[in-house]
């Protein structure tokens, strides 16, 4: 199959980008969307010009680690998936296809499609975490935890940190992504001792580093590739509120 | 915690926004059963009408009430206005080409376009009516009333100015679709079932005010025919 791209170039973040077209002829359909950028890439060096800056490492859909916006939707056009799992049948022969990279002003460009997400690190670092001695590993059930809440923690845990909720939201709020790992922690009781410290540090952290607020708008539970509920960010909202009501920080 | 925290805090510009939602939300329907009087026979909705209202302006518990809903009205709004400038900085530069709006419902993402629809009808409902009542020059009815209830039976036989309404009140229905379930959930109700409850009950609400206020005026209009 045949398509033409246009791909945002951009050559350091101080920089102002451009789209720049390219046509790729004779494509497998099989290919993933990142094997297509390869591609790109290797007719690119042939022709001594500088290929393309993206992101990538499992593309197994596992990692989070890519992420491109393809016409105009992270991660393209289909719900629940990362951009190593879109495929060229996905699209149809002859298709000018737009590659820009996931946007927030929190997301500076490093470099063409590569953003650099280390402020969702930075929430984490706020309080992503548990304090326990470590040591040697605790007794199975030891700690007893109900199916349900460990079943809640897991679906919570498995968020990827691709940072494909802050790019689809109208107002790059960090909000499902921070809540997921509030919630799981919540969740269980090893995060019980630092319940209230925990949403209170992250969320600032969060508003530190330039996310907007939650609208609702729910846009990120459809494009997240791990289907992370939003029922995360009203569990984040009553543990800040209930923080806040307690007074503890 | 310092103020300044409060209006950097994505999370409590949010629920400030809910709260005074809400109370706004809960005014209209004590509202709309008053405007309910409009709809008795002539006669009978002329004199009610005109009690009604100077019942309302001459209670001091009323005016009360009446100036925090002022002051909630303003703070939704600048709330609404600093929340949306802040989230546009968030947003940055923006995609070149946007497409991400078949994630969610038009109205979700449009709030504020809906709300000042709602704002510019209620500059015009304050101009016409409370305005009007209050410092206008309008006649008295036989029980020495206000005769408010004819300004109003009047504007209503206006075509245009009851298109004006419907659609400020078709506004004021997807306003409180989002509206309503969505402070809640910022106010952090996270249980599923509640959510759900939640959700219709916001849906339910807003169909039944946007109904309810429409259908005042075109009724109103149809009788005068």
């Amino acid at each position: 199959m045949n398509v033409t791209l246009k791909v945002w170039r951009q050559k350091n973040s101080k920089s102002k980008g451009h789209f720049e077209t390219y046509k790729l002829n004779d494509l497998n359909p099989d290919m993933s969307f990142l094997e297509m950028l390869d591609v790109l890439n290797e007719q690119l060096i042939h022709e001594d010009k500088i290929p393309v800056e993206f992101d990538s490492d499992c593309r197994e859909g596992i990692c989070g680690q890519c992420g491109l916006t393809i016409n105009g939707r992270p991660n393209g056009h289909h719900h629940h998936t990362t951009t190593c799992q879109m495929h060229m049948r996905h699209f149809e022969d002859g298709d000018t296809i737009l590659v820009e990279p996931l946007r927030a002003s929190a997301f500076t460009v490093i470099k063409d499609l590569k953003v650099d997400r280390s402020a969702m690190d930075r929430i984490m670092q706020a309080g992503g975490f548990v304090s326990v001695h470590t040591g040697s590993a605790p007794d199975a059930n030891s700690l007893p935890i109900g199916k349900m809440d460990a079943e809640d923690a897991f679906d919570s845990a498995a968020c990827i940190g691709c940072g494909t909720c802050i790019a689809t939201c109208k107002n790059s709020s960090a909000a499902l992504f921070t809540s997921a790992k509030i919630t799981q922690l919540a969740t269980l009781p090893q995060g019980e001792i630092e319940r209230e410290k925990r949403v209170v540090a992250m969320v600032d952290a969060m508003d530190a580093e330039g996310f907007g607020s939650c609208t609702n708008t729910e846009a990120c539970e459809m494009e997240c590739p791990q289907e992370i509920s939003v029922t995360n960010i009203a569990r984040m909202n009553f543990e800040y509120n209930r923080a806040l009501l307690l007074g503890k920080k | 915690m310092g103020t300044s925290v409060i209006f950097k805090n994505t999370l409590i510009r949010k629920i400030f926004m809910s709260l005074t939602g809400l109370f706004i939300a809960f005014f209209l329907i004590i509202h709309l059963l008053g405007n309910f009087q409009l709809l008795l026979p002539y006669e009978q909705a002329h004199l009610q009408y005109n009690w009604y209202s100077h019942l309302l302006s001459h209670n001091i518990i009323i005016e009360i009430i009446a100036y925090v809903l002022y002051a909630t009205l303003i703070i939704h709004i600048l709330d609404a206005l600093l929340i949306t400038l802040e989230n546009r900085k968030s947003n940055g530069q923006g995609l070149k080409v946007d497409k991400r709006g078949v994630n969610s419902s038009w109205f979700s993402r449009n709030m504020g376009i809906l709300g000042v629809i709602i704002l510019l009808f209620l500059i015009l409902h304050f101009k016409d009516y409370w305005y009007m009542y209050k410092f206008g020059n309008i006649p008295v009815d036989e029980k020495g009333n206000k005769d408010i209830f004819l300004i109003v039976h009047e504007s209503f036989k206006q075509g245009w100015y009851v298109a004006i309404y419907i659609v400020a009140f078709i506004a004021l229905g997807f306003h409180l679709a989002h509206g309503i379930w969505s402070a809640f959930r910022t106010l952090g109700v996270y249980n599923k079932w509640y959510i759900k409850l939640t959700k219709y009950i916001g849906i339910t609400f807003a169909i039944l005010m946007s109904l309810g206020f429409a259908i005042i005026p075109a009724i109103i209009y149809l009788k005068n025919l």
